[in-house]
């Protein structure tokens, strides 16, 4: 089962942020369909659209790994999936 | 491709992590129809088989889905066919029952289990009886387990006979918990106009018409819309205000749309509704009252606050009406005033009344709700409050109901400390001018002209 989630990464700027992440989506065989990302202020923000492959990593292991870099870059990252963003933001 | 934009996604993280916004409540709605048996201990074994059977991948399940969606789900819960519908003829003590569902309650690993129950608007069965005398030993025997009774309808009356025993009932079960305020009142609620369908607690059941088994999901609380109305210009007009409370519900619906409809479909069972009842808790600003004051009023039960709870409540349906093509329940803002910080505050300050809080009832649901009043306030007062709140209901074709906890042993000034998400509440007076020979009278006050509609 595919499952299309958000990825939202917020933190310091810092070296590495982006590889650190994608490395780990890379791992768990997530696919990145978009990025969205910028630096206001010092603050690092960034935004995916992702496919994750259930079969191939569970959902919960994903959030699981991610939550591993959040932890060793200092960063605030949630991955959910897009349903709740598009039905609270679409009619 | 992203087709959100990063602010919108922004703002659902924000309105998680700094406004309260969570899924109120998803409860698994459960009858009991095959649970009749000859004798209450046969009964009682039956429906503990059938509720944790049906509900022991509720718990995980919830956890599951708040975790993939990134949205919090606060409680989840269990409702049942009303046990007095199920409950054997000539049966004496119910009780027994009552402990089977606090026992399945704890082992699926839920806080409330709802349905001890009886519905006795019109008139008072063999079984109902048995219930209701069963209430104060029920209540005060078992920590989850909720009771309601059905005391009047806009088709039906108020059944008077009904009001005065869940009166008595209230005093008996306030006296049974008296070491605890009377906590066992804050698990009893009469009802006029019952729904089949509500997902909150005290007063959900497992109605008639319902499938075997389905999920009913309560939407976020209020935290999420007082920070829209606080975050509006002060010269903001009042439809902006409903326009921006509109926004919101739509969004809060939405999610409770998509848990609703996810969890039915992992648990195997019907999609039922989405409740659209803005339910405060303690936790600081997750109330309606402070939303009621964003809106302009300098503290709740002062001089505008219907209007501003009206306009609340309207604007809530509006928005969430967009939202979900299923709702029901209560579906109205709630006004429970221990379960809410900022009315507890406001009725010990003064500004909050009872009488005030009984014409907030005529425009939302769901009533005189978490109300702690005297210990001694005699039976037949109690009584007459109840019917009040009935009376609302059934002349204005609108669910009311009546939580009210006499306090053993305090008085006005005093508090009562029901603890965890029952809260904390001052004794409020009772006008002392009741209608004792009104409801000594018994019998029903008859189902109005507006009930004859075919």
């Amino acid at each position: 089962m595919k499952t299309r989630a958000i990825l939202s990464v917020l933190g310091e700027d810092r070296v590495g942020i982006v590889a650190a992440v994608s490395g780990a989506l890379a791992e768990c065989g997530v696919n990145i369909e978009d990025i969205r990302q910028t630096i206001i202020s010092g603050v690092f923000s960034m935004t995916m659209l992702v496919t994750v492959d259930e079969d191939a990593c569970a959902f919960d292991r994903v959030q699981a790994r991610l939550a591993e870099v959040a932890n060793d870059l200092g960063l605030q990252i949630t991955l959910q999936r897009e349903d709740v963003f598009r039905l609270m933001h679409r009619i | 491709m992203l087709q959100l934009s990063p602010e919108e996604i922004a703002e659902t993280l924000t309105m998680i992590t700094q406004q309260h916004f969570d899924i109120r409540t998803v409860t698994l709605s459960l009858s009991l129809t095959g649970c009749a048996a000859d004798s209450v201990d046969g009964v009682a074994e039956r429906v503990y088989e059938r509720v944790v059977r049906a509900a022991e991948n509720l718990v995980p399940t919830c956890e599951r889905l708040a975790r993939e969606f990134g949205v919090p789900i606060v409680n989840t819960r269990v409702a049942v066919t009303p046990v007095a519908e199920i409950a054997p003829a000539g049966a004496g003590d119910l009780a027994p029952i009552a402990h089977a569902l606090e026992r399945a309650a704890q082992a699926i690993g839920i806080d409330f289990i709802g349905g001890f129950s009886a519905l006795v608007h019109k008139g008072v069965g063999a079984a109902d009886r048995a219930l209701i005398a069963s209430l104060p030993e029920a209540l005060s025997t078992t920590e989850r387990v909720c009771a309601s009774v059905s005391v009047a309808s806009t088709r039906a009356g108020i059944n008077m006979d009904a009001v005065l025993m869940v009166a008595e009932a209230v005093r008996a079960t306030a006296e049974a918990t008296a070491d605890r305020d009377g906590v066992g009142c804050a698990k009893l609620v009469a009802f006029c106009n019952m729904v089949e369908d509500n997902p909150f607690m005290a007063g959900a059941v497992h109605g008639a018409g319902e499938p075997d088994a389905c999920v009913n999901v309560g939407i976020s609380g209020p935290g999420v819309v007082r920070a829209v109305v606080r975050s509006l210009p002060e010269d903001a007009d009042l439809t902006e205000v409903a326009e921006a409370i509109k926004a919101t519900a739509f969004k809060i619906t939405r999610a409770g749309e998509l848990i609703a409809r996810e969890a039915a479909a992992r648990l195997g069972v019907a999609m039922g509704i989405v409740d659209l009842s803005l339910a405060p808790t303690p936790a600081e600003g997750d109330s309606v009252a402070e939303i009621i004051e964003a809106i302009g009023v300098a503290r709740c039960g002062g001089p505008g606050t219907t209007t501003a709870l009206a306009l609340l409540n309207d604007a809530v349906k509006k928005g969430g009406a967009m939202g979900t093509s299923s709702i029901g329940g209560l579906s109205g803002a709630f006004i429970p005033v221990s379960e809410d910080a900022a009315m507890s505050r406001a009725a010990a300050s003064g500004a909050l009344t009872l009488e005030k809080l009984e014409a907030m009832t005529a425009v939302c649901s769901v009533g005189l709700d978490m109300i702690a009043i005297p210990g001694d306030t005699p039976v037949e007062t109690v009584a007459a409050i109840i019917s009040d709140a009935c009376a609302i209901g059934v002349i204005n074709g609108k669910t009311t109901a009546a939580r009210i906890i006499p306090v053993p042993g305090k008085s006005p000034g005093d508090t009562a400390v029901f603890g965890g998400l029952l809260g904390s509440a001052p004794v409020m007076s009772v006008n002392e001018w009741a209608g004792t020979t009104l409801v000594r009278r018994g019998g029903r006050v008859p189902a109005p002209l507006a009930s004859l509609r075919n």
